[in-house]
C-alpha cells in the first residue's frame, strides 16, 4: 500500500496548516490540553469511520443525493461521539460543548470523503480518514500545549509553572491572559504555518 | 444497476434514514440512564458547593460517588408554593427553566391575577442540615444571561436573611467576562450579605462600578460583563422574592 496515504496528512499536506481546513474549531477547543485531546480523538474517529462507510457504499450511492448521504453518515457518527462523551466523560463534554456537534461542519470530514473515499477502496479510505484526523489532532495538541502552558501555567490541569514564581506569591511571573483568548490561537496557528513553510519550501507561492 | 433512477434514489434514501434513525434511537436509549446520572450528579455538586460541602472533590477517587454520599448525608429536597405551603413533588426534578417561564408570564400580570398565577409555580428548596445541627436553606435561581441560561444556588443561614454561600453556573457566557460569575472569587462576595433589611426584601445588588463599603447587600459586578451581571441580579431577585412567605414563616 502507498505509504503517502498516511504520511502526507500528518505533515506535508496537513489539513490545518497546509489546506487551512478546520481552523474554527482549532481556535475554540485549544485553551486546555484535555479537551483538545478528546476533540482530536473524536475527529479522528469521525473522519476515519465516515470515510470507511462512504467508501463501502460508494458504488451504491445515487449520484444526485450524494452529499446528503455523506451528511447523514457524518451526522450519525458525530451524534454517536457526542452521546458517548456525555455518558462516559461528562466533564470534558461540557467543556467541548457545541464543538463536538460542529464536527459535522468540519471541512476536513466532507473534504476527505469527496476527495478520497468516493474513489478508493474501504481500507485505504479508512487510513486516509484516520491520518487526516490525526493531522488535525496534532495541530490541536500543539496549540493547546502552548496555550495552556503560557495562558494558565498548567498542563492537563497540573501546575507546571512553580506557584512561588507568581506575583501574587511574591514572585515575578504572571500568566499571559491573551493566550486563553481565540485571537492568540490564530496567531499561534499562523506561526505554525510559517514554520512549516520555511521547512517545506515548495509550499511558498511564486 | 442504474443508480440514477428516481425509484432507486427514493428507496435508497428511505432505507438509509430508517437504519440510521434506528441505530441512533438504540444508542440514545442505552446511554440515557448514564447521561441523566451525570447531569444529576453535576446538579448535586453545584448545590453542595453553595454550602461548601464538597471540600475533597479534587482528591476524591470516585467523584460522583463522593458527591452522592455528601448529598444524601446533608440535603433534604422539598417543594413549596409561593404561599409557603409544602406541595407534592420532587425538588430535584423540578424544571427551573419552565418555572422561570411561569414566573415571567405571571410578572406581566397585575394584582390578583399575578398572585394567582404565581401560585402555580413550584419552588424547590434544598434543606441542608449542617454538622452543628443548624438548618441552611438553599434556594435555586435561574434566568437568561447574555448568550444562554444562567443559574445558581443561594444558601441562607438559619436567620433566613443572611447569605451563607452561593454558587453560580452558566451555559455559555463570554469567557473571561460574563463567565466569571462561575468563579469562586465572584460567588465568595455573597457570603454574609443580607437579602432583607429591617424585614423588607432588598435582594442582592450586583453593583456596576463596585459595591459601596457601607452597604450590606451589594457585591461587585463583573467588569465587561454588565449584561450577565444584571441578568443574574434579576434572576436572584425574582426567584428569592417568591420564597418570601416561606422565609418569613420559618424565622
Amino acid at each position: 500500500m502507498n505509504k503517502e496515504i498516511y504520511k502526507n496528512p500528518i505533515f506535508k499536506s496537513n489539513p490545518v496548516t497546509v489546506l487551512v481546513l478546520g481552523i474554527c474549531s482549532s481556535l475554540a477547543v485549544t485553551v486546555k490540553l484535555e479537551p483538545a485531546c478528546v476533540m482530536a480523538l473524536s475527529v479522528i474517529a469521525v473522519t476515519g469511520f465516515s470515510s470507511f462507510i462512504i467508501s463501502i457504499l460508494r458504488n451504491t450511492i445515487p449520484n444526485r443525493i450524494r452529499i446528503i448521504v455523506q451528511l447523514v453518515v457524518v451526522a450519525m457518527l458525530v451524534i454517536l461521539v457526542d452521546q458517548i462523551l456525555k455518558a462516559f466523560s461528562y466533564e470534558v463534554s461540557k467543556q467541548l460543548s457545541v464543538f463536538v456537534g460542529l464536527i459535522i461542519t468540519n471541512c476536513i470530514v466532507m473534504g476527505r470523503i469527496e476527495a478520497f473515499a468516493l474513489g478508493n477502496k474501504p481500507i485505504p479510505s479508512l487510513i486516509d480518514g484516520l491520518a487526516n484526523g490525526a493531522g488535525y489532532g496534532l495541530v490541536l495538541v500543539v496549540l493547546a500545549f502552548f496555550r495552556e502552558l503560557i495562558g494558565s501555567g498548567t498542563l492537563f490541569g497540573h501546575q507546571i509553572i512553580p506557584l512561588s514564581w507568581y506575583v501574587k506569591n511574591g514572585g515575578f511571573y504572571e500568566n499571559n491572559g491573551l493566550f486563553i483568548l481565540p485571537p492568540m490561537a490564530l496567531i499561534l496557528a499562523g506561526l505554525l504555518i510559517w514554520a512549516q513553510r520555511s521547512i517545506q519550501k515548495d509550499l511558498i507561492e511564486k | 444497476m442504474d443508480t440514477n433512477k428516481n425509484s432507486y434514489t427514493i428507496i435508497y434514501s428511505t432505507v438509509m434514514v430508517v437504519v440510521v434513525a434506528a441505530l441512533l434511537a438504540f444508542v440514545s436509549m442505552t446511554l440515557k440512564d448514564r447521561q441523566q446520572r451525570n447531569i444529576d450528579n453535576e446538579t448535586q455538586k453545584t448545590i453542595l458547593s453553595s454550602v461548601n460541602l464538597v471540600p475533597d472533590i479534587e482528591t476524591a477517587a470516585d467523584k460522583s460517588a463522593y458527591v452522592q454520599d455528601q448529598y444524601n448525608k446533608y440535603i433534604t429536597p422539598l417543594v413549596f408554593n409561593t404561599k409557603g405551603e409544602k406541595v407534592e413533588g420532587e425538588a430535584f426534578k423540578v424544571n427551573l427553566s419552565e418555572q422561570t417561564k411561569l414566573i415571567k408570564a405571571a410578572e406581566a400580570l397585575e394584582g390578583e391575577a399575578r398572585a394567582k398565577a404565581l401560585e402555580n409555580v413550584k419552588l424547590p428548596l434544598f434543606q441542608c442540615k449542617m454538622d452543628d445541627g443548624s438548618i441552611v436553606n438553599i434556594i435555586p435561581v435561574y434566568g437568561a444571561g447574555l448568550w444562554g441560561p444562567i443559574w445558581g444556588y443561594i444558601a441562607l443561614q438559619s436567620d433566613n436573611e443572611t447569605i451563607y454561600g452561593a454558587t453560580f453556573a452558566h451555559k455559555g457566557e463570554t469567557p473571561g467576562l460574563g463567565a466569571e460569575i462561575a468563579t469562586t472569587h465572584f460567588s465568595k462576595q455573597f457570603e454574609g450579605k443580607k437579602i432583607y433589611e429591617d424585614g423588607v426584601f432588598t435582594s442582592v445588588i450586583i453593583a456596576k462600578g463596585g459595591a459601596k463599603p457601607d452597604t450590606v447587600n451589594e457585591v461587585d459586578a463583573i467588569s465587561g460583563g454588565t449584561i450577565t451581571s444584571r441578568a443574574l441580579e434579576t434572576a436572584i431577585r425574582s426567584w428569592v422574592s417568591l420564597y418570601s412567605s416561606f422565609l418569613g414563616q420559618n424565622k
